[in-house]
């Protein structure tokens, strides 16, 4: 498994503030990496790095990605572009042609589930809506990477749940490399094929766990025994950590 | 801009029902209460001319009718407002044409670097500070007592409300916009066409709205120093009062007044049309109920 993002020894401080030390990961083609910690504990920030949105104090970042997609906590639309607008904006950026543009926009569209919806504007959306056009105009550019902020933590639980689920489908059926950042245990393993836990600030990888489910996967898996046990584990691990 | 008019949100709003009943029914609802005012107004204005003002000092406030005979009715007067109307818009909309192109231009300059912004700042508040009154000899002298004063007069007075409401605009992109668009290399340009100026086209659209009423007041206080050329309502309320025509003084009062209603009013028609389908503070009044 090729990685597409790999973190050696990364610290990165902010003024005075120690955010992150020597932190090491790594996310293969085809990986599925959830990251917990507590919050204020850098998860954020590794993103940010990951990205190349903001620079490492000291330590070495690798990319081989072509195309990053990066979901942020709120959807972050764009108010006065319709739904496939929207989609369509990072082709614009990248000099996509409108035809292609168009012919991509609507297969993503589909994919999320919002083809009924692409002349809708943002705000008369829901907050599982907003965030799948979100999603979708990052599938927009076929990224080999994407990056969650939380990104359904200001769902209600079902539409969350949902999420979860379409997530993992998207996954398997793409295969793209995952770094999911998240503050729920169970959403962490449910969605990943390896979870980090990061310890408090500054934030260090503490704990690695194998996630022994294949994808696709079923969403009964959480409520097998096992499941519970795994993310009891993880939740100690957390713990210990905070 | 297309689809914009079939979103959920207007179905669902009540009191936008389709029904011819409900339309003259919430036409009603917003025409009647200030009808009923300015009824009462007329009302007000009839005791006052015939109860309050002995015979011989009825000329300080002609009746309704007086006014309406002599002012609107009488067709030389009429030609003469109509005629000050005109200039008087003339003046007004080239005014408010350069304040934009001036203001949004500095806004558009400013919100490009944190110095620039902090050195053009001071300036645009000092064009709000600044004593018309003052210049008025300065300009005089620069621009002649014509039509290029009157104007400048607008620009100075209709400028600030534009500069500071662009420039909130412009700055009130989403930081993780920014962050998308950073992602993707997006260089200052793209930023500003693509980011920046759809995203402040409400505030713009609500500047504009000020200015056009602050410019109606520009063009006719222009008028009163700068009275060279054709007049403009202000050299003709100047001329009436000195004649003592009350009539035709409160006939140009009145068309001044409805010209700077006529302003604000467009620029909220078109603010409305042009981002009212997704801009909260801009929807239409029914929604919003």
């Amino acid at each position: 498994m090729d990685p597409v993002i790999s973190f050696t020894d990364v610290s990165k401080a902010f003024g005075e503030t120690h955010a992150l030390d020597r932190v090491r990961l790594t996310v293969g083609q085809g990986e599925f990496v959830a990251l917990v910690g507590p919050s204020g504990c850098g998860k954020s920030t590794v993103l940010r790095l990951g990205s190349g949105l903001i620079q490492p104090s000291s330590g070495a970042i690798e990319r081989s990605y072509g195309n990053i997609g990066y979901i942020f906590q709120e959807p972050t639309l764009m108010p006065w572009r319709t739904v496939e607008q929207n989609v369509r904006f990072l082709g614009e950026l990248e000099g996509m042609s409108r035809r292609e543009s168009r012919r991509r926009a609507d297969e993503v569209l589909a994919l999320v589930g919002l083809e009924e919806f692409d002349g809708h504007y943002p705000i008369t959306l829901s907050g599982g809506m907003k965030m799948r056009t979100s999603i979708a105009r990052s599938l927009l550019l076929d990224p080999d990477l994407f990056l969650f902020d939380e990104p359904f933590g200001a769902l209600d639980q079902i539409s969350r749940a949902r999420l979860n689920e379409e997530l993992t489908s998207l996954f398997a059926d793409r295969r793209f490399g995952v770094l999911f950042v998240t503050h729920s245990v169970d959403e962490a393993v449910y969605l990943s094929s390896r979870l980090l836990v990061m310890s408090k600030r500054p934030g260090r990888i503490a704990a690695e766990f194998e996630i022994p489910y294949g994808f696709p996967r079923d969403p009964s898996i959480r409520y097998e025994p096992d499941f519970a046990v795994l993310a009891g584990e993880v939740a100690a691990a957390l713990g210990k950590a905070s | 801009m297309s689809g914009g008019n079939g979103g959920p949100a207007r179905e669902a709003a009540p009191g936008g029902a389709p029904s011819a009943g409900g339309r003259i029914g919430s036409v009603l609802r917003v025409a009647a209460p200030p009808t009923l005012v300015a009824v009462l107004i007329i009302l007000l204005w009839y005791g006052v001319t015939y109860l309050v003002l002995e015979p011989d000092r009825r000329f300080l406030l002609p009746p309704p009718h007086g006014v309406l005979q002599q002012g609107f009715l009488d067709r030389e007067v009429l030609g003469e407002i109509l005629g000050g109307l005109y200039q008087t818009t003339v003046v007004s909309v080239l005014g408010l044409a350069i304040a934009f192109a001036i203001g949004f231009s500095m806004a558009l300059v400013m919100s490009q670097a944190k110095w620039i912004e902090r050195s053009l700042y001071p300036w645009a508040v000092v064009s709000q500070t600044v004593p018309i009154l003052a210049l008025v000899p300065l300009l005089g002298f620069w621009f002649g007592f014509g039509l290029m004063s009157r104007v400048t007069v607008c620009v100075i007075i209709s400028l600030f409300p534009i500069v500071i409401n662009s420039l909130t605009g412009l700055h009130s992109v989403e930081p993780k916009l920014h962050d998308l668009l950073t992602l993707h290399n997006a260089g200052r340009w793209t930023r500003a066409l693509k980011l920046q100026i759809p995203a402040a086209r409400p505030l713009i659209f609500t500047g504009l709205r000020t200015s056009a009423g602050l410019s109606v007041i520009g063009a006719i206080v222009g008028d009163f120093f700068f009275g060279r050329g054709r007049p403009g309502i202000g050299i003709l309320l100047d001329r009436y009062s000195r004649r003592l025509r009350s009539e035709e003084l409160l006939a140009a009062v009145i068309v001044a007044c409805l010209l700077g209603v006529a302003a604000f009013w467009i620029f909220g028609v078109i603010g409305r049309r042009a981002v009212g389908h997704w801009d909260p503070s801009w929807a239409d009044e029914r929604q919003k109920r």
